[in-house]
């Protein structure tokens, strides 16, 4: 890139630059700057203050499931050059067990409904990422022996036979240790019980009253409650990505981390030196896998509400693609920003757009196909064609995906972040040992 | 040959003390043969290499040199015949099985760990590391002797790189070292495993004649302190001068085999790839 935009000179200046060369300056700068759009948007367009401010944690909330699987997606392809596009399936795997765990049994009420072994959520999530990693471990046997291109098809082969699975009628309902429980097939299940942030923070009389002198203090009619319910959980969940990159910089900050790396670029070399690469490649896997299936848990519960076997189509896997390439595969910092601005201007910032638009100008009489939009070019009128783009930006930014991701390939194959050097090791390497000090147990 | 089907096969005779403690043979290959298709690569091949010595594997392109490599260090299964390194009947382990046990090779083509740093690649290669253990990796309360364990390892690596002269390299992305730099690299890479024998499979080829004489002196520098080297290498002169053993292959088969009087006086070898010149 010998090209240099604004953006380049601004990062010349040295107290910039220094600035910027801090990864949560980043992270707040991308943050704020999504934030900043979407709130100039809805002002322009007249939304209302408790409108984009439940838009906001809402997006929050998405950019945060999305962070904790773009991670995970950079443990397996960044550091280890695992091509897993069944993300999906991990996850599903996850929310299904951990609603196996955590429903309630099925009440005599209602005879349909399907119910679980009524555990804590704690247990629930637990169970559903051990069994995401137990299921990482059986794809993984056959398939790391194989080249890369097998563990491919592998996983979106096993992430399609898991929704399938769930959405089968013979596993509907079936009795398990004397219970009524089952995948609920093409209904799915209802997340009917209380996640401990609900019971504990949401549901107490003391935010109820917290959230009332909000709302009167910022002289909103209604109750701003609900949006900052979902404030809370936003929050709890950044929390949760914040200790995803934890562990997931541990990782690849240590010898452990180092072998991964020597796999991604060269596994014959690493072989030569004496490591068990298979063993290095299947624990790599579980971890990762294991954290997607986590982060399905989180999805289920905080975002969907209810989950059935259409939340955990292909597409999913590689909307978390995108996201990490855009934020750079290989960088844990980048994983998140890519995240956030998948999220926030790929993925939700067209709808809201529309949404903003709509609130100003009424369209009426989008034409039904594009040959309408198109033919009104001859006479020079774009409204119909403006019209039905906007009438079908849901679809129109699926295409826009493909075309950044064809941008990306062809101009940023490094994404944002991807090419730094991020030395794969517990110690910096610019000294002699003697110089540095002693290791400390953190 | 016969003797040898009685050997051990031990395999927790691990010992950071080189060489001596292996008896005078280092390695022993024993009538090793291996078909692709119908192409006979290796042919009743047997040889042996003697601790602390720098011999040289010599012959003419497609004679089996690679191969034999291959089948030494585990990345290729002989269909027949035996690998005894020491003691121990290496013969089927897994190349990471092999490496463990002391016995390193290199690329014919470099392989440097690209986008990882000089001091990555160098890292990466001393056996045994804990923090190679994930649960110790991530762990809060464990991570110092990591630390300290790493430290140990990185004077080491300063060493290495200092004695190959591309210290100054340190932070640079192994892909953007010179074709010589990288043979450097691989080497220094090799010997940071702390092992007992190094394959070497053509160091030279691609390498400046200074650096070549860089390569040499380290060679036998490390030969003082007990290495021993097996070195695939297509330059006679360089064979001819510094290996006080010379094993020549031809057509999968072990031609000749002595010291280099005896190699540049063989008629076989003569005919088959030396020429009358020689």
């Amino acid at each position: 890139m010998t090209d240099r935009g604004p953006m380049d000179r601004l990062l010349a200046n040295p107290s910039v630059g220094r600035l910027w060369d801090q990864d949560i300056v980043k992270v707040l700068a991308v943050f704020g700057a999504i934030y900043l759009g979407y709130v100039v948007i809805g002002m322009a367009s007249g939304l209302t203050v408790q409108g984009i401010f439940a838009t906001l944690v809402q997006l929050t909330l998405l950019i945060a499931i999305y962070a904790m699987l773009s991670l995970s997606l950079n443990l397996h392809w960044g550091y280890t050059g695992l091509f897993n596009i069944g993300i999906v399936g991990f996850m599903a795997v996850g929310a299904y067990t951990m609603l196996l765990v955590s429903k309630p049994a099925a009440s005599v009420s209602q005879a349909a409904l399907v119910g679980g072994f009524g555990l804590p959520f704690i247990v629930g999530a637990i169970a559903g990422t051990v069994a995401a990693a137990l299921l990482g471990l059986v794809v993984a046997l056959p398939a790391l022996r194989l080249k890369a291109d097998y563990l491919a098809i592998t996983t979106i082969a096993m992430a399609e036979i898991i929704r399938f699975t769930f959405l089968s009628a013979s596993f509907q309902e079936f009795q398990l240790f004397g219970r009524t429980v089952g995948t609920g097939g093409g209904r799915g299940l209802l997340v009917n019980f209380e996640d401990p942030i609900t019971r504990y923070i949401l549901d107490t009389e003391w935010f109820a009253s917290v959230a009332e002198s909000v709302s009167a203090a910022m002289g909103i009619e209604g109750t701003i409650q609900p949006a900052l319910e979902t404030l809370v959980i936003s929050v709890v969940l950044l929390g949760v990505v914040a200790g995803f990159y934890w562990v997931f910089s541990r990782t690849g900050s240590s010898p452990f981390g180092r072998v991964l790396k020597a796999i991604r670029e060269d596994e014959t070399v690493a072989r030569a030196l004496g490591k068990n690469t298979d063993l290095f490649k299947i624990k790599s896997f579980m971890l990762g896998c294991g954290l997607m299936g986590l982060a399905g848990v989180f999805y289920a519960v905080f975002f969907l509400g209810s989950v059935n076997p259409t939340a955990f189509m292909p597409r999913f896997t590689f909307y978390i693609w995108i996201a990490l390439i855009i934020g750079g595969a290989g960088s844990n910092t980048g994983s998140v920003l890519g995240a956030a601005l998948f999220v926030g201007v790929l993925f939700q910032g067209p709808l809201y757009l529309k949404n903003a638009i709509a609130s100003v100008t009424e369209i009426t009489d989008a034409p039904d196909t594009i040959a309408g939009g198109v033919a009104a070019l001859g006479q020079l009128d774009l409204a119909p064609l403006f019209a039905y783009t906007l009438d079908n930006i849901s679809n129109f930014r699926i295409i826009a995906l493909g075309l950044v991701l064809v941008w990306l390939m062809k101009r940023r194959q490094d994404g944002l972040l991807g090419h730094r050097k991020e030395h794969a090791a517990s110690i910096p390497f610019d000294r002699r040992s003697g110089d540095a000090e002693e290791g400390t147990d953190r | 040959m016969s003797d040898v089907e009685s050997a051990p096969v031990g395999d927790d005779t691990e010992s950071t003390d080189r060489v001596t403690d292996r008896g005078s043979v280092a390695l022993r290959v024993d009538a090793l043969e291996k078909h692709y298709g119908g192409i006979t690569a290796v042919d009743r091949a047997s040889f042996t290499v003697d601790s602390g010595s720098l011999t040289g594997l010599i012959g003419p392109n497609g004679a089996g040199k690679s191969t034999t490599f291959d089948l030494i260090t585990g990345f290729e299964t002989p269909d027949e015949g035996a690998v005894y390194f020491g003691e121990d009947r290496i013969t089927g382990l897994d190349p990471h099985e092999v490496a463990g046990k002391g016995l390193v090779r290199t690329f014919q083509i470099a392989r440097e760990l690209g986008e990882m740093t000089v001091m990555e690649n160098l890292m990466l290669a001393p056996k045994g590391q804990s923090g190679e253990a994930l649960w110790r990796s991530v762990t809060p309360g464990v991570r110092g002797s990591v630390k300290r364990e790493e430290a140990a390892l990185l004077d080491r690596a300063w060493e290495m790189l200092e004695f190959f002269e591309i210290d100054h390299l340190w932070d640079e992305y192994a892909q953007n070292l010179s074709g010589g730099q990288r043979k450097l690299l691989e080497m220094a890479r090799a010997l940071m495993t702390d092992p007992e024998m190094v394959l070497l499979d053509e160091p030279l080829a691609g390498v400046n004649p200074t650096l070549e004489k860089k390569l040499l002196d380290r060679i036998h520098e490390l030969r003082q302190e007990g290495y021993t080297f097996l070195l695939v290498e297509h330059d006679m002169d360089v064979i001819m001068d510094h290996c006080e053993h010379i094993i020549v292959m031809h057509q999968g088969r072990v031609l000749a085999e002595g010291s280099a009087a005896d190699i540049r006086a063989d008629e076989q070898v003569i005919d088959a790839y030396l020429g009358e010149d020689v």
